[in-house]
């Protein structure tokens, strides 16, 4: 294929690669170059979201006059990223697979006034139960859904646009369009209270040790099979600059009341999710299911099982973020979680995952939600009007998606 | 207009191709081919798979346009160059391919005239005029179907008489069927034959027509042309030929000193299956594998030779429990009788499958080297849940340097590798596994002769280890030069077995084009 645009150049291996031997120094994996630097063009896309994200963070808070990096309107932002967060690891791991959840939104509203009306004066059910309630009814319902589209062939696609509307229905019925109010202190606290500044500062201090530890093993393992040294320099940026990352971020959230329980919820399921994906063998069969299917069945791999799976674990985090949900606004109401499965999806669209499936990493994902979620905090800072707020969003995601395909066409 | 007064011209060819060269990247797939037709003639075009006939054809049909190739061609003696398959049908040439290209959910009328619709203004379809038009057509073929059909309630052979159909709505004089045979009934074939003689005693239809199945190619043809490595090695009236000579024709290669001798010490027997029947998935009742069994000793390569459509693939997906249609039979290794429904069982039992089409049943090419070397073996490799990068980096690292495969290192995308290196890390996923019994289907398409050497060397080494090994190919070279045994298929049918000694090359493909000889 010729360059027509001027994109950016991508290496190509040498066609007969079978009889020259590859010279030292010259890297199979996909580059591209820009000026004299050759930058995977994996990492290129990670970077480029970054960069993407400084730069908005940069703008809005030039244009609010400091406002939108103040330590409250931060801890706000941050709060507003854990609801789609969490919904967008498990999204990742749906489109992952080549599928789709599009019946999520419906289901936080749903789950949110099964927890509301289990807390309630009528049932007074108590945290645990309420909690457990909540987070089994998404794994269920997801769990239904997951078995029509892996064991009866319909398309994810219609299976959850079918959810998607009945769901919503199950909502306005049980709530009989009224909104519930929550009552248990316990569970409000979820959505709004703060973990402690020193408890924060301790999480701080664990995790630089974590990512220490991480660089000097993985230093070592490059080291055993011979994939050449990290120099000093790598080695000391991958341990700084994520380290220094952990730190601003713990100080600037206790310079408001500390880290908000949210934050810690989608940390914690962030993590979780990146360990499933990258560690296990699991994780691994559903890349393969997504990048080719043919080869992951004649691998042995059960696909059908795995894309249940894969539902049942994006159920259970409808469970946890709808939790996050109902306790942030206090109440449940008939309307609650609308379009937020859209999010979501665009979450992980804009974090580099291919609908396609096979490509996607949870760290694009969360960056994606953190994006969508500075988007809609600044542009309501700037008071523009909800019309523009959806064109806005409305045209990066084409452009996110747009420059997605590019990419894939290169490759 | 065609004249039906076909005998005055019948000498002069209605089709001339003169040096048609074709070259593929790395390949020559023509070497100066000459072809010629006449009018009304039914000439036959057979060759190995891999001589050339479909990619001779694709430049007729304009599939491969002026000018991606070398030679020219004529038609009624002026030069032909069509730039795509539009040009090719305007000069009457028409080709129905394997694959039927007629759209499914579109009835008969619709699909006869796709793209050609009879019109008002406006691009308003005539439909009137369009069925009744198509209810002439079917009528001229003696076709007892409504033209308002929908075309995905007809079998096969009906459908591909509705290519004819389509075909003759375009005016052509020049008809070629690629393998029109292979999924119809014997009932099926009858009506085809007849009407394919119709057609050209009435209608002076010119037609070139491939086939693997000799006795029809004797039946109808009046000329026959053998390519060979995409060249002619000759044509003759079909009266002055026998099967032998053009079977002879067909394979007359040398089986070149590339392949090791093999010395293989067998043991006892590792893998047997029995009373394989497999039916077609689209075709209910169609049989693509009847009641066939082998079994393969510790240590021994049993070669599967036959031509496409015999059943070969197929088979060995039905074993390995990935045949999506209707399967049956036994598998026993070492004596066991196992049960195999899925790829896992098979894997769980010892069975590794190096599935034909690599990029299509083999790898994920957007992923690491690493990642699709350790695919199907990743549990048994680095842990049942978490994976252990490590141990598993340390088992891509010792499979890439046992099989030479060139990439800067185990992270390197699939993708971006050469053929034969792909197909080493497909060689390598298995081998991971830990195998007793490794099938291996076209394990050398679609690469170079150095990378088929060190596949050949492999298979060799990993016989000698004691593996039992399947291995199917199109290249009957292949199968003589590393197979211990062969066992010839035909329509789905064992029709020949031979110990290493008495295979011949011709033997093997008189029994892969219906002729039954056992000579073990």
């Amino acid at each position: 294929m010729s360059h027509q645009t001027n994109e950016p150049v991508i290496d190509r291996p040498p066609v007969n690669a079978d009889v020259a031997p590859v010279p030292a120094g010259v890297e199979l994996t996909r580059q591209t170059r820009i000026g004299s630097f050759k930058i995977p063009t994996d990492a290129l896309r990670a970077y480029t979201m970054l960069f993407a994200l400084v730069a908005i963070w940069v703008y809005f808070n030039f244009a609010t006059d400091g406002i939108f990096l103040d330590p409250r309107n931060f801890s706000n932002l941050m709060r507003q990223t854990a609801v789609t967060g969490v919904l967008a690891v498990g999204m990742l791991m749906v489109i992952v697979t080549g599928n789709i959840d599009l019946s999520i939104g419906s289901l936080v509203g749903f789950i949110g006034g099964v927890a509301a009306i289990a807390q309630g004066t009528a049932n007074g059910w108590g945290l645990v139960p309420t909690l457990a309630a909540a987070i089994i009814v998404g794994i269920a319902v997801a769990e239904a859904q997951g078995a029509l589209v892996a064991y009866a062939n319909i398309p994810a696609f219609i299976v959850t646009l079918g959810g998607l509307l009945a769901w919503r229905g199950v909502v306005l019925g049980m709530t009989k369009g009224e909104t519930i109010p929550i009552s248990l202190p316990g569970f409000k606290a979820i959505g709004q209270q703060f973990v402690t500044r020193p408890v924060g500062l301790g999480l701080a201090l664990l995790a630089v040790g974590a990512i220490v530890w991480m660089n000097v093993r993985r230093h070592r393992a490059r080291e055993r099979y011979g994939l050449g040294k990290m120099s000093v320099l790598n080695l000391a940026l991958g341990i700084v600059l994520p380290a220094l990352v952990v730190v601003l971020f713990v100080l600037r959230m206790n310079a408001y009341e500390g880290i908000p329980i949210p934050v810690i919820i989608l940390i914690v399921v962030a993590l979780g999710g990146a360990f499933l994906m990258q560690n296990t063998t699991f994780g691994r069969y559903l890349y393969a299911i997504g990048g080719n299917p043919d080869a992951a069945r004649l691998s042995g791999i059960n696909v059908r099982t795995h894309i249940w799976a894969v539902f049942c674990i994006m159920g259970a985090l409808a469970g946890v973020a709808s939790i996050i949900y109902t306790a942030r606004v206090g109440s449940a109401s008939p309307d609650a979680g609308n379009l937020l499965e859209l999010d979501a999806i665009a979450a992980c669209v804009i974090g580099g995952t291919s609908l396609m499936g096979g490509r996607g990493t949870v760290f694009g994902a969360c960056l994606g939600a953190l994006f969508m979620a500075s988007l809609d905090n600044g542009m309501s800072l700037l008071n523009v009007q909800p019309y523009s707020q959806y064109i806005i969003k409305g045209a990066i995601l084409v452009t996110a998606v747009g420059l997605d395909m590019l990419g894939r066409k290169q490759g | 207009m065609t004249t039906t007064d076909i005998s005055s011209d019948a000498a002069a060819p209605f089709l001339e191709m003169r040096g048609i060269t074709k070259i593929f990247p790395g390949v020559r797939a023509l070497d100066g081919v000459t072809f010629d037709l006449r009018r009304g003639e039914l000439h036959a075009l057979v060759g190995e798979n891999g001589a050339g006939k479909s990619t001779l054809m694709k430049i007729l049909g304009g599939v491969y346009p002026y000018p991606e190739y070398g030679g020219e061609f004529f038609i009624e003696s002026t030069v032909r160059r069509f730039e795509s398959v539009r040009d090719a049908e305007a000069a009457g040439v028409a080709v129905i391919f394997q694959e039927l290209s007629l759209v499914q959910e579109m009835t008969i009328g619709e699909n006869i005239f796709l793209g050609r619709e009879p019109r008002r203004r406006f691009g308003i379809i005539r439909w009137d005029e369009l069925y009744s038009r198509a209810r002439q057509l079917l009528a001229d073929l003696r076709l007892p179907l409504d033209p308002r059909t929908p075309v995905k309630n007809l079998g096969i052979g009906q459908q591909q008489l509705v290519e004819i159909a389509k075909a003759l709505s375009q005016e052509a004089r020049l008809l070629v069927l690629d393998e029109p045979t292979a999924a119809l009934t014997d009932a099926e074939v009858e009506t085809l034959f007849g009407i394919l003689n119709d057609l050209r005693r009435t209608r002076g239809v010119g037609m070139i027509y491939i086939s693997h199945k000799l006795d029809e190619v004797f039946r109808l043809s009046d000329r026959i042309t053998v390519l060979r490595d995409g060249r002619t090695v000759g044509t003759e009236q079909t009266s002055a030929l026998s099967e032998a000579t053009v079977i002879a024709r067909m394979v007359g290669r040398e089986v070149g000193d590339i392949f090791p001798v093999p010395d293989h010490a067998q043991g006892e027997v590792m893998f047997e299956a029995r009373g394989f029947t497999v039916e077609d998935p689209n075709v209910a009742g169609k049989r693509l594998v009847d009641n066939v069994g082998f079994a393969v000793r510790r240590g021994e390569v049993l070669g599967i030779a036959g031509l496409m459509g015999a059943g070969r693939s197929e088979l060995l997906m039905a074993i390995f429990g990935a045949h999506a249609g209707r399967a049956d039979g036994d598998v026993l290794i070492e004596g066991q009788r196992v049960r195999i429904e899925s790829p896992a069982d098979a894997i769980k039992h010892g069975l590794g499958f190096v599935t034909e089409d690599r990029k299509r049943y083999g790898l994920v090419l957007d992923q690491t080297i690493l990642n699709n070397m350790t695919l199907a073996g990743l549990a048994r490799i680095s842990g049942r849940f978490i994976t252990n990068l490590d141990a598993e980096a340390a088992a891509g690292n010792r499979s890439m340097k046992e099989l030479r495969v060139k990439a800067n290192s185990v992270f390197a995308v699939t993708g971006t590798l050469s053929g034969g290196n792909q197909q080493k890390v497909v060689l390598a996923k298995w081998l991971l596994t830990n195998p007793r019994v490794l099938f291996l289907d076209e394990p050398t398409r679609g690469i170079d002769v150095g990378a088929k050497q060190e596949i050949y060397a492999q298979i060799n080494k990993l016989a000698k280890s004691g593996l039992a090994i399947v291995l199917v190919s199109s290249e009957l070279p292949e199968v003589l030069g590393l197979s211990d045994r062969v066992l010839v298929l035909y329509e789905g049918r064992v029709t020949g077995e031979f110990t290493r000694h008495n295979a011949t090359p011709e033997k093997v493909m008189a029994c892969a084009t219906g002729h039954t000889q056992h000579a073990v």
